[in-house]
């Protein structure tokens, strides 16, 4: 294996800056989710990295749980998108506030 | 240093993470988070993690990406092709965005773990199923329960109750 931990990490460190940027600047309920996906997945990379140069079988079994529970968040969020959808007739989440106070 | 193929999955995982933000259309978009999400996966491959690799690609690039694509389907059309941004905040994303890679990654180039390499083998994904049902028994039956409800959860949500059910067998 000729590349090193640095460069796992600083591939993570940008898909994390995407995400952010993502979460701030669009508005789309659907993009926002693509995002956190981004996000979610810069975190996975971090993990098996530090678990392969541990070297330790944790991080591989950790990344396994983050996955599963990503597919669960992913599911319980794509039906809100529908709920939302149905009500409101769009996926600009600055129309959804009914809870604003 | 980094070798060819990194470099070159470097580039699809960052290019189409940008594509999947900022294409027009959200079908197009969506392709392309797969195209993030496959790149993750060939990442994990060259950690020499082939069973996660594999899991990534059944998990995120086989079911949820076309989730997301079929619910990106249900919207109108005139939704999907829309973008709904302004002008300022793009700017104040892109300055986040970079403040957060630039400082994170001057901490981490800064830090120790630039000369941290390994010669040992990988761990072998014999251990990750004996970590499953020996330490982490109960987590895996949790998380069991956790998909089982938010499945279950989510199906609830979508439910149409304004729809009789002899219009949903029409």
């Amino acid at each position: 294996m000729t590349s090193e931990l640095i460069d796992f990490t600083l591939v993570s460190v940008a898909l994390l800056g995407i995400g952010i940027y993502g979460l701030a600047v669009k508005r789309n309920f659907i993009r926002m989710l693509f995002a956190v996906e981004i996000i979610i997945n810069a975190a996975n990379l971090n993990i098996v990295a530090f678990g392969r140069f541990l070297p330790h079988s944790g991080g591989q079994t950790m990344a396994l749980f983050s996955i599963a529970i990503a597919a669960a968040e992913v599911a319980v969020g794509l039906s809100l998108i529908i709920v939302a959808y149905r009500m409101y007739q769009n996926v600009d989440i600055a129309d959804f506030r009914s809870l604003k106070g | 240093m980094a070798d060819a193929v990194f470099l070159a999955l470097a580039v699809i995982t960052i290019g189409s993470a940008i594509a999947a933000l900022e294409m027009r259309s959200l079908i197009y978009g969506s392709i392309a988070l797969m195209g993030t999400l496959g790149g993750v996966a060939g990442f994990f491959f060259l950690l020499d993690a082939p069973f996660v690799a594999l899991f990534q690609i059944a998990v995120y690039v086989g079911s949820i990406a076309v989730l997301i694509l079929f619910t990106v389907m249900l919207v109108k059309r005139e939704l999907i092709f829309k973008k709904i941004e302004d002008k300022r905040r793009k700017f104040a994303g892109i300055g986040l965005m970079l403040v957060f890679m630039v400082a994170l990654g001057a901490v981490f180039l800064d830090s120790g773990i630039k000369t941290i390499t390994t010669d040992e083998p990988a761990p072998d994904f014999r251990d990750i199923g004996i970590d499953f049902v020996t330490y982490y028994w109960p987590a895996l039956i949790l998380m069991g329960l956790i998909l089982a409800g938010s499945v279950t959860g989510s199906l609830v949500l979508a439910r149409r109750e304004d729809v009789e059910n002899d219009q949903r067998a029409n």
